[in-house]
């Protein structure tokens, strides 16, 4: 028995000294994840770009996640360990992971660390993001010309700039076809949790609301409103399985190319910290096909996201009036970057108070 | 036919000690049953579940961080259930104590001494012994059941930290984010070492060697097991129930108060929405695991944050699923009180109609 578990021991010390061997001459490239692969949502969109990295590198990498990685001390030793696992190249990927993220790079000035979402930067750490709130611009739209009752029901995740200017872009969106379009928002502080996501568009269309749409991570809002009868919109993936009648089109996350255009830099030396954040123009932000509309709508829309993708159009651009009137953008400008980036405020239109 | 659970005449020491190991083998086996139909070599896949984490400095200090809290928070709760006291609301108390001691450099973000770091810990304490104190008064006063009532202050005390931190308490500087500001200095508890392991993992063994030596040589100890065992007896000695089952309460408490502002002022280094990975839910099975005994209840902690660290490692190096660890530490809590009860009780098959 003695000698069994000692040779099994042995058999096993080689698999590993066989595996780091191998792994050496591999770019590793590692991924923190906030939910579950099969969210269908966020995650699922970052794990697609994870599989298009080792579809476009094939063996020049490989590829590690973890899943599941609360935002708290749990996430510096996931991403630590990742680090130690011998990764070169660490994607964390939610904005709760900023602190840790940047801690753990000042212990691995080797590593290269890529952001989601964040705002914090240093040598070895680059932030990226996506211009989501064009694809919200044209929702806006889409809900406004669908919408029998003028309500649509926002279900957001968290008070901070990139939900709230979300939330502003649906409404800007919304009141260039009805200006009297109503926003009612519910604040569930998740970014996964089906159930609660799921209550808060029962709530929603209790109230009136016949959109549905969301700035969390699972297909559960989507779901309710099929059930309910109501339509809405699937978040960052194709959410058209869920809810064959009711998804009217869907914002898709392409994470891929970016992942893509990173790990090849890392391969050719070329990595520098960075701060990008692109969106319809760079094939970053999609819109899934538009169903269960009529065609004038669908090619409304169409029309609106090819205007947002070359330029034409901004929605942020002037005027621009917050929640209490004041004029935040004057007629024929547009809003900068930096005041984008760290909105507080709601435009004129949403019937909600942000949460202080 | 009746299955029927018949109490043993006789109780097996050997076996009573035995039975956390036999539930602990029998978990090995099963995990490894379960790694062979997900397709995995299960030797491999144990190995890095429960060996790996031990092999490198790194991990080794990574299994106390994750260990210290929960072996605090487990000898407290083994105090409690001794004296047959149900306080599930380990998880409250520790969010209570982290969110009074962390109030000090929220409201004094530039006080800078060591006073700061001891004010700290003592209101972690003290939140925690107060705040568990309340069920054992609502059970002594008014005998509300005290697994309801600890359960149900579990998520008073979560939504009254989600209420401060996206609110009062929120950095300003962090773009609305749920979370305090940064902690530094004083206000946060000093490494050992270079790692994440600090002091708090002295605070865990100090514990199990304070705890076992007032069980096992105090009177306060004696009075702990015989109102355990037969509270009848107990009157008859003079012991008063309703002054254990306020001391346990606050013992405990008092213990998860500080793991919770451990947690706050060492890993976090900030207040944040969720103070623990649910420690104090765990830590009930590490106090069953380790038979409710001090010394047994840190190496159970030791076990359980070994299996935290392994569900870890064979996700990176095998692609196994997280949900693996939770479904590790539900067989194992299982199999422990399966083992426990087949040990005090026999199944006898009775034949109905009789």
């Amino acid at each position: 028995m003695k000698k069994l578990i000692g040779m099994v021991a042995l058999a096993l010390a080689m698999t590993f000294a066989a595996g780091t061997a191998s792994a050496a001459d591999k770019l590793k490239v590692g991924f923190i994840y906030i939910g579950p692969i099969g969210d269908h949502g966020w995650t699922y969109a970052h794990d697609q770009g994870r599989l298009m990295i080792e579809e476009a590198l094939g063996d020049q990498v490989e590829t590690v996640y973890v899943e599941n990685v609360p935002e708290g001390p749990d996430a510096e030793r996931a991403i630590e360990r990742l680090a130690r696992d011998g990764a070169g190249l660490i994607f964390t990927t939610s904005f709760g992971y900023m602190d840790p993220t940047i801690k753990v790079a000042k212990r691995f000035p080797d590593v290269k660390f890529e952001h989601a979402t964040g705002y914090k930067q240093s040598e070895n750490v680059a932030s990226y993001n996506a211009r989501f709130h064009e694809g919200r611009y044209v929702i806006g739209q889409i809900a406004a010309q669908m919408s029998e009752s003028g309500i649509a029901g926002y279900i957001a995740s968290f008070p901070i700039p990139e939900v709230v200017m979300g939330i502003n872009a649906f409404i800007l969106g919304a009141q260039t076809i009805n200006p009297d379009f109503k926003l009612k928002v519910v604040w569930v502080n998740t970014w996964f949790d089906p159930g609660k996501e799921a209550d808060a568009a029962k709530v929603l269309i209790g109230q009136g609301a016949d959109i549905i749409t969301q700035h969390t991570d699972s297909t559960a809002p989507l779901q309710i409103a099929e059930e309910e009868g109501v339509l809405g919109f699937g978040q960052a993936s194709d959410m058209i399985h869920f809810a064959p009648k009711a998804q009217l089109t869907a914002i898709i996350d392409e994470w891929g190319p970016y992942y893509v255009e990173r790990a090849q830099a890392i391969l050719d030396g070329t990595w520098e910290t960075a701060n990008s954040w692109t969106g319809m123009s760079a094939g970053t932000v999609v819109m899934a096909p538009y169903t269960n509309m009529p065609d004038d709508v669908a090619a409304m829309a169409a029309d609106t996201a090819a205007k947002i993708a070359s330029g034409e159009l901004n929605p942020f651009a002037g005027p621009v009036y917050k929640q209490d009137g004041t004029l935040a953008v004057p007629e024929g400008e547009v809003m900068d970057d930096g005041t984008l980036a760290g909105i507080n405020w709601y435009v004129q239109g949403v019937d909600d108070t942000l949460p202080e | 036919m009746i299955l029927r659970l018949e109490r043993r005449s006789q109780r097996s020491t050997l076996m009573a000690f035995l039975s956390p190991l036999l539930a602990i083998g029998l978990t090995l086996a099963l995990g490894a049953i379960m790694f062979v139909a997900l397709g995995f070599d299960p030797g491999k896949a144990l190995y890095i579940y429960f060996i790996e984490p031990l092999t490198s400095a790194w991990s080794i200090e990574e299994v106390v961080v994750k260990a210290a809290p929960l072996i605090l928070i487990g000898v407290g709760l083994a105090v409690c259930y001794t004296a047959n006291v149900w306080n599930i609301g380990a998880e409250g108390q520790l969010t209570m104590g982290a969110l009074v001691g962390a109030s000090i450099p929220i409201y004094f973000p530039d006080w800078q001494s060591p006073l700061v770091l001891l004010l700290m810990l003592v209101l972690g304490i003290a939140g925690g012994a107060l705040f568990a104190a309340i069920p054992a008064f609502l059970k002594n006063r008014f005998s509300a059941n005290e697994i309801l009532t600890s359960l149900m202050l579990v998520y008073v005390a979560q939504l009254l930290l989600d209420w401060l931190i996206r609110g009062a308490w929120r950095d300003p500087d962090g773009y609305n984010f749920p979370q305090s500001i940064l902690f530094e200095g004083w206000q946060v508890i000093p490494p050992l070492g270079d790692g994440r392991v600090h002091i708090g993992a002295i605070f865990a063994v100090v514990a199990v060697i304070i705890v076992a030596f007032m069980m096992g040589r105090t009177l306060r100890g004696f009075e702990i097991r015989v109102i355990g065992t037969s509270p009848r007896a107990g009157s008859f000695a003079g012991f008063k129930g309703k002054r254990v089952v306020l001391f346990c309460f606050m013992l405990s408490g008092a213990l998860a108060g500080l793991a919770g502002i451990c947690e706050v002022a060492g890993p976090s280094g900030q207040l944040q929405p969720h103070v623990s990975p649910g420690y104090g839910f765990t830590a009930i099975i590490v106090a069953f695991l380790g038979r409710l005994n001090p010394i047994g209840v840190f190496f159970a902690g030791v076990l359980l944050a070994i299996s935290y660290m392994g569900g870890e490692a064979v996700q990176v190096e095998l692609g196994i699923s997280d949900k693996t660890t939770q479904v590790f530490q539900g067989m194992l809590l299982f199999l422990i009180l399966a083992c426990d009860t087949l040990i005090r009780y026999r199944i006898r098959l009775v034949s109905p109609g009789r």
